[in-house]
């Protein structure tokens, strides 16, 4: 079946021409009117890969690898290359990413106009960071080769730049070697918020991957009890453990079809109560503190890749994501946040801690920042779900923090700017043919 | 099938399939008409990991080059194994049908480029004794449509031809396998509104490598298109007419 053009929460719908280009020497397919916007695989959750009215310019076929040095690790591919076909091939070889988010399929190009952050982002930065060069590809048919060194400004412009700066055809970076594709992890269950930023603090130096998993509909003496996932690729020595025996999981080698969310469950499927339930127990499915074990990467890394299309778990209404960073030092912020959540009863499937580290991106627009971030669900429950959001943003606006652009629908041009002010340098870098139902959204004036 | 040669290999459909051969550590030769094009599709098979990739630029209307191209494969791969024949074009049928001229383009394009070719390498294979001949044909050969008959006629005297060259090549153990995609989202069928029933080069790629390793005779892909034809091949000629299709 051919793909859909929509966004991972489906919210907003709109309606878009879409045009698809196949090489990266093509020039780009604009009209005389209407704007442009690259699409990857539509792993963003609101609009930033949306542009209602406009065109959507398809780039999954700029799939191909353009050259790999076995040597250092450098590899130079097209920028509809995905992270999943980029495993598929480097991980036999002992080759892995620098970073990578939560799920696999997302595209390279996609990955740098969001710089994106995984579990490692204390020791790793984004993955902008470890890119050393790309083409950009602008509206007036020019082609800047953009690097640290060369075309600064568009380079820093891009990383973090939405798809507006242009079109990335290529890039270049660096993968890392590793030793065995298993990951060896530990499980941590943790009481309280307290002990999660302790646990954090302990974990950052002797792990490289680190997050953790919240509760956060607990209430009282349990705001912010969790389980703690912290990890690192298999040393040398380790190795001969795991062999010659290690099988990837096997419902990696499943068929599509029964991997895929066949249909949209009712909008009620998803209602407090079972969400209450559901993080109940995967809380208490631990019986012991901790679990240490030898896992697959695939579902240390990507847990939800293992059910395609899990979107649809949300039904048709469609739900959106929220992700927020703020400076760490005071804890009671997450705090009034998580309580906030909590006590609104607008279930939250998923809640997804972590701290990020010092590492500053050279993305001008980039949304990771030293402090703690906290991602999750809502599904669409009409205003009362909006009017909270809203609550949140300014919660986020007054501790000096931001919200995450490639999670957002909703956001008022007011928090954006709030949250960025540095938008208005970035603007003079976008490309007036480029734009975004977000970019609309989020610059437009209000009165 | 360590050596394997590629006619069209810069079609979304035949560069799908070589990712698999490349992965395998295949020695592949690639001709298609477009310099730049060719060299991404190599520099991609390379770093997937064939052992080799060379590429020859070469219309595939110029016959009298077909044994030349046939003889260069031949020598720089020291054998084939196996070959893939992938170009062919989807002309208007509005422009078939005012002007013989482009009639005979889409049957050229089609089918006598493809028989041209398969006719020194059929005797190749024979007395080789070993090796699989894939070639794209389609669903549009297994029914005349107004829509398309044109395309459809070439479509379906390859298959035929094929048919024929299967039944003759059986005793040489040479494998012939007929592909009948059926609609697939590629540059040949840009300007179509997308569907349902579309599937992705990527999907139709894997079909092929497997069915190549299988030594399948016949594949439609996907396979569900095995049984649309099934019910468009029944219905009698008395009201396939007067449909619309
Ligand atoms: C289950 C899940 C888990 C996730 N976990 C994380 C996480 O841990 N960390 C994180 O940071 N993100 C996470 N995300 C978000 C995801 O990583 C980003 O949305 C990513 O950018 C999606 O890539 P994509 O290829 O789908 O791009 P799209 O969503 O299609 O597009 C994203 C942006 O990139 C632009 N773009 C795409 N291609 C190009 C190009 N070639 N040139 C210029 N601009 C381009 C688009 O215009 C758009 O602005 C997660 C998403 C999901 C669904
Ligand atoms: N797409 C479908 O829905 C569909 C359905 C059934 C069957 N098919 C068949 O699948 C095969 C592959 O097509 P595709 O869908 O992958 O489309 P495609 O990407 O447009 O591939 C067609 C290829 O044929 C090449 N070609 C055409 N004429 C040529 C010539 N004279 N000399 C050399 N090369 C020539 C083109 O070269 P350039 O790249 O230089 O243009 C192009 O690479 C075709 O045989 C087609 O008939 C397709």
């Amino acid at each position: 079946m051919t793909q859909q053009f929509e966004s991972w929460g489906r919210f907003p719908r709109v309606s878009q021409t879409v045009k698809t280009i196949r090489w990266r020497h093509e020039i780009l397919p604009l009209d005389n009117k209407s704007n442009i916007l690259p699409y990857g695989l539509g792993r963003s959750y609101g609009d930033v890969c949306l542009n209602d009215n406009g065109l959507l310019l398809h780039t999954r076929q700029l799939n191909r690898f353009i050259s790999f040095d076995e040597d250092t690790g450098l590899l130079r591919c097209e920028a509809g290359v995905s992270f999943a076909e980029i495993l598929q091939h480097f991980v036999p070889r002992g080759w892995f990413l620098p970073t990578t988010p939560g799920t696999k399929y997302v595209t390279v190009g996609g990955a740098i106009a969001n710089d994106v952050h995984g579990k490692n982002h204390h020791r790793a930065g984004t993955f902008g960071q470890h890119i050393t060069q790309f083409e950009l590809v602008t509206s007036d048919g020019q082609r800047h080769i953009c690097s640290p060194q060369n075309k600064t400004e568009y380079y820093n412009a891009t990383i973090g730049g939405l798809g507006l700066t242009g079109l990335i055809t290529w890039a270049e970076f660096h993968l890392r070697p590793i030793h065995h594709r298993a990951i060896h992890q530990q499980m941590v269950k943790f009481a309280n918020l307290e002990d999660f930023f302790q646990l954090s603090a302990e974990s950052d130096e002797k792990y490289e991957y680190t997050m953790a998993w919240v509760d956060c509909l607990a209430q009282g003496d349990n705001v912010g009890r969790g389980i703690f996932f912290r990890g690192n690729h298999v040393a040398k020595d380790q190795v001969k453990e795991l062999i010659p025996n290690w099988q990837p999981p096997l419902v990696q080698k499943l068929p599509e079809v029964l991997r895929t969310m066949p249909i949209n469950l009712p909008s009620f499927a998803l209602n407090s109560l079972t969400v209450k339930a559901f993080n109940f127990l995967l809380y208490h499915k631990q019986r012991i503190p901790i679990i240490e074990e030898f896992v697959d990467y695939e579902p240390f890394f990507y847990p939800l890749d293992s059910i395609l299309e899990w979107k649809r778990l949300y039904g048709t209404n469609g739900f959106l994501q929220y992700q927020f960073v703020v400076p760490y030092e005071d804890h009671q912020v997450i705090r009034k946040i998580l309580q906030t959540i909590a006590k609104s009863g607008l279930s939250s499937f998923l809640a997804v801690l972590k701290t990020f580290g010092e590492l500053e991106s050279p993305g001008l627009l980039s949304f990771p920042r030293k402090g703690v971030t906290l991602a999750l669900d809502f599904p669409i429950k009409g205003e009362k779900t909006f009017l909270l959001l809203e609550q949140l943003d300014d919660m986020v606006q007054e501790a000096g923090g931001a919200v995450y652009p490639c999670k957002d629908a909703r956001l008022s041009p007011r928090h954006f700017k709030a949250y960025y002010p540095q938008w208005e340098e970035f603007a003079q870098y976008t490309d007036s043919r480029f734009s975004s139902s977000f970019w609309r959204r989020v610059t437009r004036n209000v009165t | 099938m360590q050596k394997v040669l590629i006619f069209g290999a810069t079609s979304a459909i035949a560069q799908a399939t070589a990712k698999y051969f490349a992965h395998d550590g295949c020695h592949l030769f690639l001709v298609g008409r477009d310099t730049d094009k060719l060299q991404m599709v190599a520099d991609d098979l390379r770093v997937h990991g064939a052992e080799q990739v060379d590429y020859v630029v070469q219309d595939l209307n110029e016959f009298s080059k077909h044994d030349l191209l046939i003889e260069q494969a031949e020598q720089d791969m020291q054998g084939i194994d196996a070959v893939l024949i992938a170009h062919g074009t989807l002309d208007s049928q509005q422009e078939c049908q005012d002007n013989y001229a482009a009639t005979e383009q889409t049957l050229r394009n089609n089918f006598l480029s493809i028989v041209s070719l398969l006719t020194p390498l059929a005797n190749y294979f024979e007395q080789q004794r070993h090796g699989c001949i894939a070639v794209i044909s389609s669903v549009a050969g297994d029914r005349g449509r107004q829509s398309n008959y044109i395309y459809g006629a070439a479509k379906g005297g390859l298959s035929v031809f094929l048919q024929g060259l299967r039944n003759r090549l059986a005793a040489s153990h040479v494998c012939v396998l007929t592909v009948k995609p059926g609609l697939v989202d590629t540059p040949m069928t840009r300007d179509f509104k997308k569907g349902a029933l579309w599937s992705t080069p990527e999907q139709v790629g894997r079909g092929i490598y497997q069915a190549m390793k299988k030594r399948k005779n016949e594949v439609y892909l996907p396979s569900f298109w095995w049984v649309i034809m099934k019910i468009i091949k029944s219905i009698p000629e008395s009201i396939f007419k007067r449909l619309k299709l």
